[in-house]
């Protein structure tokens, strides 16, 4: 089977291609969310994306929430963006990150105005933004623009036989044409962080690879743990799957990055890639809503979610493409997963027919198929914190 | 080739993996080495639930599991050949 070469997106101003074209009304804090569900609940084709964070963060965290704010306002897959913020100052900051794109993108604050107000002059401009944008028409892109990320969850040990496989057999398929990828679950790499050092594309890539992870282990794992972790990684539902450590568990995960690409650079959470084409690794939490939220932010615009025992996770404006190996899981949980890989257990699909069912997928889901995650509204929109507020 | 009843990553692995449901006590599986599609067999002791994992030869309390081919822990009791392995003799060797 001859893999598509093209798929049908959204060209934005700023050359991306995105795969699904929404207007976002964006709460700069978490005291401004009720003020965006109800510019998204008066204009209909809009989306709000209320979270729990925005208020007297300081320093790296602040950092991350503006970098995770604007990304997500700037990815390809959001046509125009509202912002709404309790007051002008954080507020106008990110729709100024946002309009670097050339988006469309406007700003609110409450303060001196009140939420009925303000949420009357949102709407008021939600409503120009849906007309701009509505009528938008996609058009024919050459499937080396696209940009995807990866992250498992709920992980067994069919994720290191089949699904996870798959995976890097796309990326060892597209990343040669010219697509961006990432991996990240920093503490998910315990174990096997010896062969992802290895696996980046210079000595000096695979040095930041080991400070990070080190970073990782010395700041989170080691100032914060009770006992060897074993009640949360590997997961209950890791454990009833079959996985019994952690270094099991990091195996499976990295067989993502496939059998020859390496990765070009690593990044920070949220951060954009910057140094061209290729495969990133990104610091990210392995809890599944951050890491995906995160690389949304980072300008991904579909996402590949191998799962063992059925995590259920989606995003609101990254499409999470569901894949599994473990048969019981696609008889269970067959609403989903969009693609069943169950055949390379039991031997009669091979990796590479996999990768192939699975490029297959991204190009319907980028040409506008729902994921099963998208169909059944899961939109977990979940911020990255690094430490308690000032 | 017939559905194989337990995967093996590596060569080197010295336990593998369930990839049949209900399996029971005293089946003769079909082993099968992915990396290079060699077989064998092997009579699995208990009965192990699909993804979990069967202990390829006797092994000894303290010694290393290798699965990819690489140190995915530790045994923490004697696991005689077809035993189920999994949290209750096999622990991390991290945090």
């Amino acid at each position: 089977m001859a893999n598509p070469s093209t798929f049908y997106g959204y060209r934005r101003e700023n050359g991306r291609v995105g795969v699904r074209n929404y207007v976002v009304i964006l709460p700069v804090d978490d005291i401004s969310n009720a003020a965006c569900e109800a510019v998204a609940n008066n204009i209909k084709g809009t989306m709000a994306l209320p979270h729990a964070y925005g208020r007297l963060q300081f320093g790296e965290d602040l950092d991350l929430h503006f970098r995770t704010m604007i990304g997500t306002g700037a990815n390809p897959n959001v046509a125009a963006c509202i912002v709404i913020g309790i007051e002008p100052g954080w507020t106008k900051k990110i729709v100024d990150g946002i309009a670097k794109t050339g988006k469309p993108v406007a700003g609110f604050s409450i303060e001196q105005n009140g939420d009925i107000e303000t949420v009357a002059r949102a709407s008021r401009k939600a409503k120009e933004f849906v007309h701009l944008t509505s009528g938008q028409q996609r058009e024919e892109c050459d499937l080396s623009e696209i940009w995807v990320s990866a992250k498992c969850g709920e992980s067994d040990t069919t994720t290191g036989l089949a699904s996870c496989p798959a995976v890097g057999n796309l990326y060892d398929k597209l990343i040669p044409t010219g697509i961006y990828g990432v991996f990240g679950e920093t503490s998910e790499i315990t174990g096997a962080e010896h062969l992802c050092a290895a696996r980046a594309a210079t000595p000096e890539v695979g040095e930041k690879f080991m400070r990070t992870f080190q970073a990782y282990q010395d700041e989170v794992i080691e100032q914060f743990k009770t006992s060897d972790l074993s009640d949360s990684q590997p997961t209950k539902g890791n454990i009833e799957g079959g996985l019994t450590t952690i270094e099991e568990k990091a195996m499976g995960n990295l067989e993502k990055i496939g059998k020859q690409v390496s990765y070009v650079d690593v990044l920070e959470p949220a951060e954009a890639p910057a140094v061209g084409p290729g495969l990133y690794f990104m610091d990210t939490s392995s809890a599944a809503a951050e890491c995906v939220t995160l690389m949304a932010a980072a300008g991904y615009v579909v996402h590949l979610f191998p799962t063992g025992q059925g995590n259920i996770v989606g995003n609101p404006i990254l499409p999470v493409i569901k894949l599994t190996g473990n048969p019981r899981t696609v008889r269970t949980m067959s609403e989903h997963i969009d693609v069943d890989v169950s055949g390379v257990i039991r031997r009669e699909m091979t990796i590479s027919d996999a990768g192939d069912a699975l490029i297959d997928m991204v190009v319907q889901t980028a040409n506008g198929r729902l994921t099963a995650a998208e169909a059944l509204g899961h939109i977990e929109f979940v911020m990255t914190k690094l430490y308690r507020s000032a | 080739m017939s559905i194989p009843h337990l995967l093996v990553h590596d060569k080197r692995d010295n336990v593998g993996v369930v990839v049949v449901e209900g399996l029971t006590a005293g089946t003769e599986m079909l082993c099968v080495v992915t990396e290079d599609n060699s077989d064998f067999s092997l009579v699995v002791n208990d009965d192990v639930p699909i993804g979990h994992k069967v202990a390829l030869g006797d092994l000894s309390d303290g010694d290393t599991a290798i699965k990819y081919g690489q140190d995915i822990g530790r045994f923490v009791a004697n696991i005689p050949k077809g035993d189920h392995v999994h949290t209750h003799n096999m622990k991390t060797k991290r945090w």
